[in-house]
């Protein structure tokens, strides 16, 4: 698969996702930087981490204007698999291709850590590998991953099953201290209703090896190319296929 | 000249004399402001120099000469070398906690990508006063805030350093910063103003009013508390999305365009002024500098304010001619403002430009030789006494061993400082194999088997006591500290932090730790690379500790062979290497056991080098012949604490109820004997393991077993493992509970 990791000034996840896709995985992974507003080559688009403009105004704020971001709404409203991670998710909200906002962490301090992810969605674009109730261990980076969204639109998201992880505990329980950054019920990723875009804050690209502590982030990147390779075009499976056509 | 003038630059009158004596002429202002700048103890290091020569600098595997760059650089193999430095920004951190310390780290890091080197790591080396001190509480948890919100924002993981809390420290914080790039070896970029004809590009942040005096007022003199208010505005503020930009910008253009420029060179101290003349000086060339070309932030910039100002994020870049437009275009698509403001000229000469009217015009090298000033040294007094006290007379513990364990672990000095660095990214670029909270960062480098260790270690109380021992066991930590990652020492940076120089009894102290530093170094064959030194460092007439931090980089030819602290199978042993369990009380010295329980500080302290890298030896070849399955570094605290965080790290229990611990208890348990690593083997290891220390002449003495109950037996000592863990994992957040970390109106 042809991934296109996109860059914003400021981005600085792109070569942890750039080294997991083509050193781990075997894929082929271009950076691509934010003034493009061709993707039509690339197969998945990956929105990394960081810092786009310095979080300036507001995290994902600036750089959801970038002339790349057209492109990648064009993309994603044609089905194709497009992962938000971190300040990445902050941009697909800011988008709107993704519901709810991501605010400052309920600590008021950044936080670095290993966290548990209970796979809540396993028909996805990026979580079709997984299975439901598996937990994940990947770390997470941010200072403002508190994920929100109004009681109406939480609702929805649960009712059509599209919250693709929750913050849990070693042994996948969903409680306070297992919740790094106080996110409304304890939402860490969620998906849209095609199942093609998903957004989560914590780093993927983080856990792809033994020797970085873990391996769980693969599940992620193995999901996209069953994925791809199962129907090229239209996703004929999963939870959240299922609930679309609904 | 007024003596008030010269005083806003830190200028003493026989400077001034010498100033006129090498133009022949009264200076003007701007160029005054100059000579202030650049013989400023922060830029011309002329009370320490003297002294810093005595440091060994050479190695094999050196590329640098010491202070010739913005940094050191070590060649490790496969076409790599290791780039660092560490660095202090202690006063702009005592008046604006995080912007001090945010704009330190952005100061080092530039110094590691001005030598093309991508940085991977940042370690920071913290002193405090104590947490009971609302202000103390404040500035803690400013620079903490700003070394994360600097560092996260730039996406360089901050991998280690230490955080202590002394008295000695409450109003004058040490905030040390390290940084450490990996680069290859020919694309190493230089800072060199070379070529005749050659163009100044300055490219980064617009040049504003602030941080002036930063190098020769706030760094260069003492108390800056006593003028608060007045200080304040010479304390930068960062830009760190710039700097990420600049980052990869500098680094573009030396790792793919080389041939465009000839030197790179960061702004940091005394900010234009500085960069241009050390960048002239280094190729022999001189400057024409236009300051009416220099983008400013505000209106009606004197050039005097334009030369002088700190502003952070800003680079100058020498361009070869005909390059301009390339180099230009590649800031452009980094989106990194830029202006030519000068030129290189032949005639040795910082020459200074409004628009078309000269403003200056001083030779390069009679600005950049600052004068070198050698004292005479004079321990203090209470030295002696301190160092003569007779600790066989204090009583033994006659209470609960147990319970003293459980007060040291929680002590914020001991305690985990997990608080501090789960505020910092410490995976992003994803090279980071072993995290903070072990004896050393462990960091794989990509494209080849190996790996890098990175530990920074000084202790204050020992120098305070003994600057000469104190300084040695500093290096010899810092290497103990690799080692038991299962790295092999390579090199060292230092950051030398005192009171006022003028002083004998510091600047004696200063001689004795380069002494210990430079013996240490030589023992350990770990030359020290680059550095930095931070003087005046005193409040209300009080000084700090003497206060050597030494970083230390470790080498790992195979990364995979890492070793950690962390307890593994239940019922391997446990040995000690190097001196004795047993010790007499003359082994509490300096300890963190004799300052809490006793209030006492003093006693005499003892290194014995050549043990120590023997000792080292035996651990590493231990580690690399996969017979340590765990390792660590007994210091701090003393066997008891060492023992606890190895079965902390492995969530194992240990059986040593009958390890044979000799007629001083305290000692045996709490006492800081120098040259000693633990490690746990396999019970079938044991003979290899004694054959290497047999041969080595390493003492070596089994201490007990990993058990998988989940109790830590250690002489009288049995707690279960929870117990300890509460104390260790929560003392420094219960300290912090005092009341809410930042007072509001502490900030107004």
């Amino acid at each position: 698969m042809r991934f296109a990791v996109v860059v914003f000034p400021g981005t600085w996840s792109e070569h942890d996702c750039q080294y997991a896709l083509a050193n781990v995985m075997g894929q082929q992974a271009d950076l691509v930087w934010h003034r493009e507003n061709d993707l039509s080559g690339y197969d998945c688009i990956v929105l990394p981490g960081g810092f786009s403009y310095g979080d300036y105004l507001r995290t994902g704020a600036i750089a959801r204007f970038s002339p790349v971001m057209e492109a990648v709404v064009r993309e994603a409203e044609a089905g194709k698999p497009v992962i938000g991670i971190c300040n990445g998710f902050q941009i697909l909200c800011e988008s709107q291709l993704l519901p709810g906002a991501l605010m400052r962490n309920d600590s008021l301090q950044y936080r670095c850590e290993w966290v548990g992810l209970r796979v809540e969605n396993d028909g996805s674009a990026f979580t079709a590998a997984c299975e439901p109730g598996q937990v994940l261990q990947i770390p997470i980076s941010h200072g403002e991953g508190r994920y929100f969204a109004d009681e109406g639109t939480l609702d929805q998201l649960e009712a059509e099953g599209l919250i693709a992880f929750r913050y849990c505990t070693p042994g996948g329980e969903t409680t306070a201290e297992a919740n790094p950054n106080g996110s409304i019920r304890n939402i860490a990723g969620i998906v849209n209703k095609r199942g093609n875009v998903l957004g989560m804050m914590p780093h993927p690209e983080r856990a792809c090896e033994a020797l970085m502590g873990g391996e769980d982030g693969l599940l992620i990147w193995q999901s996209v190319l069953r994925w791809a390779q199962q129907t090229p075009e239209a996703p004929a499976f999963g939870s959240a296929r299922a609930t679309a056509r609904r | 000249m007024e003596q008030s003038a010269l005083d806003v630059i830190a200028l003493s009158r026989p400077e001034y004399e010498m100033i006129l004596e090498r133009l022949g002429r009264e200076p003007n202002e701007l160029e005054l402001g100059l000579f202030g700048a650049l013989w400023s103890e922060h830029c011309g290091y002329k009370n320490s120099k003297p002294l810093l020569r005595l440091l060994p600098a050479e190695g094999a595997y050196v590329l640098t000469r010491r202070g010739a760059e913005n940094a050191g650089a070590v060649d490790i193999g496969d076409g790599l070398c290791v780039v660092m430095k560490i660095e202090s920004h202690n006063h702009p951190s005592a008046i604006e906690p995080y912007q001090g310390a945010a704009t330190g780290v952005g100061g080092i890091v530039r110094d590691i990508f001005a030598m093309g080197a991508r940085p991977i790591a940042l370690l920071d080396s913290l002193r405090f006063g104590p947490l009971e001190d609302a202000r103390n509480r404040y500035l803690f948890g400013g620079v903490v805030e700003g070394i994360g919100g600097y560092g996260n924002c730039l996406g360089i993981p901050t991998v280690g350093g230490e955080v202590v809390f002394d008295g000695c420290y409450s109003g004058n914080p040490l905030v040390n910063a390290m940084c450490v790039g990996v680069a290859p070896v020919d694309r190493l970029a230089s800072a060199r103003a070379e070529g005749v004809g050659n163009l100044l590009l300055l490219a980064g942040a617009d040049t504003g009013r602030d941080g002036i005096h930063g190098a020769s007022g706030l760094a260069s003199r003492t108390d800056p508390n006593a003028r608060f208010e007045e200080l304040r505005p010479a304390v930068q503020v960062g830009n760190p999305f710039l700097e990420k930009m600049l980052l990869e910008a500098c680094l573009d253009l030396a790792r793919n365009h080389a041939d465009w420029v000839t030197g790179i060179q960061d702004l940091g101290a005394a900010g234009l002024s500085a960069s241009s003349a050390e960048a002239a000086s280094r190729a022999g060339t001189g400057l024409l500098i236009d300051v009416a070309k220099v983008p400013r932030r505000e209106e009606r910039m004197t050039p005097y304010e334009v030369m002088l100002s700190e502003s952070q994020e800003r680079m100058l870049i020498t361009v070869r001619q005909g390059h301009e437009a390339d180099v230009g275009g590649l800031f452009d698509r980094w989106e990194v403002p830029w202006a030519i403001i000068g030129r290189v000229t032949d005639d040795g000469v910082m020459r200074i430009m409004d628009g078309t009217r000269e403003v200056a015009a001083v030779p390069v090298d009679r600005l950049v030789e600052a004068p070198e000033y050698t004292r005479e040294g004079e321990p203090a007094e209470a030295l002696y006494e301190m160092q003569n006290q007779d600790l066989s007379g204090l009583p033994d513990m006659s209470g609960d061993a147990g319970a003293v364990l459980l007060r040291l672990l929680a002590a914020p000095n001991m305690a985990s400082k997990r608080w501090v660095y789960r505020q910092y990214d410490q995976s992003v670029l994803s090279n980071t194999v072993v995290q903070a909270g072990s004896d050393a960062a462990v960091l794989r480098i990509k494209g080849t088997a190996k790996g890098i260790a990175l530990a920074t270690d000084g202790n204050g109380r020992y120098c305070h006591i003994d600057p000469y021992i104190g300084a040695a066991i500093a290096v010899a930590e810092a290497a103990r500290n690799v080692v038991c990652a299962g790295a092999q020492p390579a090199a060292v940076t230092d950051c030398l932090n005192f009171g006022n120089p003028e002083r004998p009894d510091v600047y004696f102290q200063m001689q004795s730790v380069v002494h210990g530093i430079a013996e240490a170094c030589r023992a350990l064959s770990t030359p020290v690379i680059s550095g930095n030194v931070s003087l005046y460092n005193e409040t209300a007439g009080q000084a700090i500790y003497p206060t050597p931090v030494i970083g230390m980089l470790g080498i790992l030819d195979d990364v995979t062979k890492r070793c950690s602290m962390a307890f593994a199978g239940s019922g391997d042993d446990v040995f000690l290497l190097g001196s004795a369990i047993e010790q007499p009380a003359g082994a509490l010295a300096g300890s963190e056991y004799l300052t809490r329980e006793h209030g006492i500080v003093g006693g005499r302290l003892n290194v014995d080098l050549g043990l120590e890298e023997r000792v080292q030896r035996t651990a590493l070849a231990a580690i690399k012949q996969g017979l340590a399955i765990a390792c660590h570094d007994c210091s701090d605290g003393g066997l008891a604490v060492a023992l606890a965080e190895m079965a902390l790290a492995g969530e194992r229990g240990l059986d040593a109820a009958s390890a044979s611990l000799g007629t001083r208890l305290d000692a045996a348990l709490f006492g800081e004997a120098q040259s000693r690593i633990l490690v746990s083997i396999r019970p079938e290891s044991r003979a290899a393991l004694q054959q290497i220390a047999a041969g080595l002449s390493v003492p070596m003495e089994r201490i007990g077993r990993v058990s998988e109950d989940k109790r830590f037996r250690l002489g009288p000592i049995d707690l279960p493992l929870n117990e300890i863990k509460e104390s260790y994992e929560g003392g420094l957040e219960r300290a912090l509970e005092v009341t809410p970390l930042v007072d509001i109106t502490e900030r107004i």
